[in-house]
């Protein structure tokens, strides 16, 4: 058998995307600052009461991460598509499904890990305390790649649309309800006394099942958008 | 003859599909006009008022119905959509694309009716409950794949990208479902279910049964009317097609 081309092209991949968003400083940080911007709204829209604000954080934390993560999303396949990147990409015969899962392992390096480093310090802002810090840190940790993983199966599957950006959002919100309801059910046992483990599992589980079963939907979606 | 044999993909075939439904049409719409006016009048007079919630029960008669189908529909729709992928089977996409609309209408049925109930009921127009809350999310799917079917302007693709789309929807509708439930039980939110229902009278379960079956008949005849109106936009090109429409112009050019 002759060696598999397979690692290079996940590892070739992977750097290329991020060599691109080092190109393009401002705009690889574009969702870090939705992110920030959004979080701080929360306590001007609901008042400065910490006893309120302990309670919505994680939940607005999470929500703001899901947004932040559907917002950047799109651009994903975008410009490849348009220049015919992608197709030549296709054409190589390496694996689709590798090449999914290093665009959003990328895509997760460039806004999800900066968004779990950023999250603890919103958390702070609202008066959580350490311990449910740690445990916001963790959600985020295993629930982002989730996101960063649905979000590339609704660019893949609305690639070269009209309105691309608004039909991700509506397209994965709703799969990614799970991810949302366990990483806020997480923090929400820590706050109350309880062992967050449970939740935690679920994630981890979810992060496993999301992880073996987007990447290759995401390939298929691709196919159909370039055939 | 051996083509004259019915074949398991006998009506894949766009024209067989439009002669056949075209048939069954009227019984279609016959059976739900009578299975509906006898399920609500059985449900409206016939059966009993309930002892706690007097006669705001009745709308279950539509809502439980509603609730189903809304459901059983995102299922054929998935199915047939799958199909439609795998086989390259046109006709099968084109019934997914027409089941679409019907099942979000249902959902919407369930999820209005819900809450007319959960007035008088619950006291309240919307409780997070875990079935509410999930109905909810299956409305949050349909509108999903719509809108990415209306998006994309190639047919083809339209048609596959949905596909993937439902099955996708599908594969987490019961990890939705299961989280949502936990999610209830964890806040503490709704403290009234619906799960505890008290055991139904026979009449009650008879009027429900008989407006099923009605949505059940009203949905084939409507998903059927909406098919054939993309199979005569899809295959505007056909011979057979222009031939429905050939009797008429015939008819035109002789009385002119």
């Amino acid at each position: 058998m002759s060696p598999s081309p397979s690692p290079s092209l996940f590892g070739a991949l992977f750097v290329r995307d991020l060599r691109l968003a080092l190109r393009r400083r401002t705009e690889a940080l574009l969702p870090i600052g939705f992110f920030v911007v959004a979080v701080a709204l929360f306590p001007l829209g609901v008042g400065p009461e910490p006893q309120t604000l302990r309670q919505i954080a994680p939940g607005v934390i999470w929500v703001c991460a899901l947004l932040a993560a559907m917002l950047s999303v799109s651009q994903l396949y975008g410009s490849d598509f348009a220049d015919g990147t992608l197709e030549q990409l296709l054409l190589t015969g390496g694996s689709t499904t590798l090449m999914a899962t290093a665009r959003a392992t990328a895509h997760w390096t460039l806004t999800g890990l900066p968004l779990v480093v950023a999250a603890p310090l919103f958390g702070l802002m609202f008066d959580l305390s350490p311990a449910a810090l740690r445990i916001l840190a963790l959600t985020l940790l295993l629930g982002t790649p989730i996101l960063s993983l649905l979000g590339s199966l609704g660019a893949a599957l609305t690639l070269g649309l009209r309105s691309a950006g608004v039909l991700v959002i509506l397209i994965v919100l709703p799969l990614a309800i799970p991810a949302l309801i366990f990483g806020t059910g997480a923090v929400a046992a820590v706050d109350a006394g309880q062992s967050a483990g449970a939740h935690l599992s679920l994630l981890g589980a979810l992060l496993i099942v999301t992880a073996l079963g987007v990447p290759p939907a995401t390939a298929a979606a691709l196919r159909i958008a370039v055939e | 003859m051996s083509s004259q044999r019915l074949r398991l993909f006998t009506f894949a075939a766009p024209s067989r599909f439009y002669s056949l439904s075209g048939s069954l049409l009227p019984w279609l719409w016959a059976a739900a006009a009578l299975l509906a006016a006898l399920g609500l009048y059985i449900g409206f007079f016939v059966a009993p008022t309930d002892a706690q919630q007097g006669e705001s029960y009745r709308i279950i008669f539509i809502h439980v119905p509603a609730a189903w189908m809304s459901m059983v529909v995102y299922l054929a729709m998935a199915g047939w959509a799958a199909i439609g992928w795998i086989f390259k089977a046109r006709m099968a996409s084109m019934l997914a694309r027409a089941l679409a609309p019907s099942g979000m209408v249902f959902t919407l049925i369930a999820l209005a009716t819900g809450s007319f109930w959960g007035k008088p009921a619950w006291g309240t127009w919307w409780v997070w409950d875990a079935r509410l809350t999930s109905e909810l999310i299956l409305l949050f799917l349909y509108v999903g794949y719509i809108a990415l079917v209306e998006a994309i302007d190639d047919v083809r693709r339209a048609d596959h990208a949905g596909a993937l789309l439902a099955i996708v929807g599908a594969v987490n509708v019961p990890v939705i479902y299961f989280s949502v439930r936990w999610w209830n039980t964890l806040h503490q939110g709704a403290t009234i279910t619906m799960s505890a229902a008290p055991k139904m009278q026979g009449t009650m379960l008879t009027a429900m049964l008989l407006l099923t079956f009605a949505f059940w008949a009203y949905a084939f005849a409507v998903v059927f009317v909406r098919a054939r109106a993309i199979v005569l936009e899809r295959e505007h090109d056909a011979e057979w097609v222009r031939g429905l429409a050939l009797p008429t112009r015939v008819a035109a050019r002789t009385s002119s």
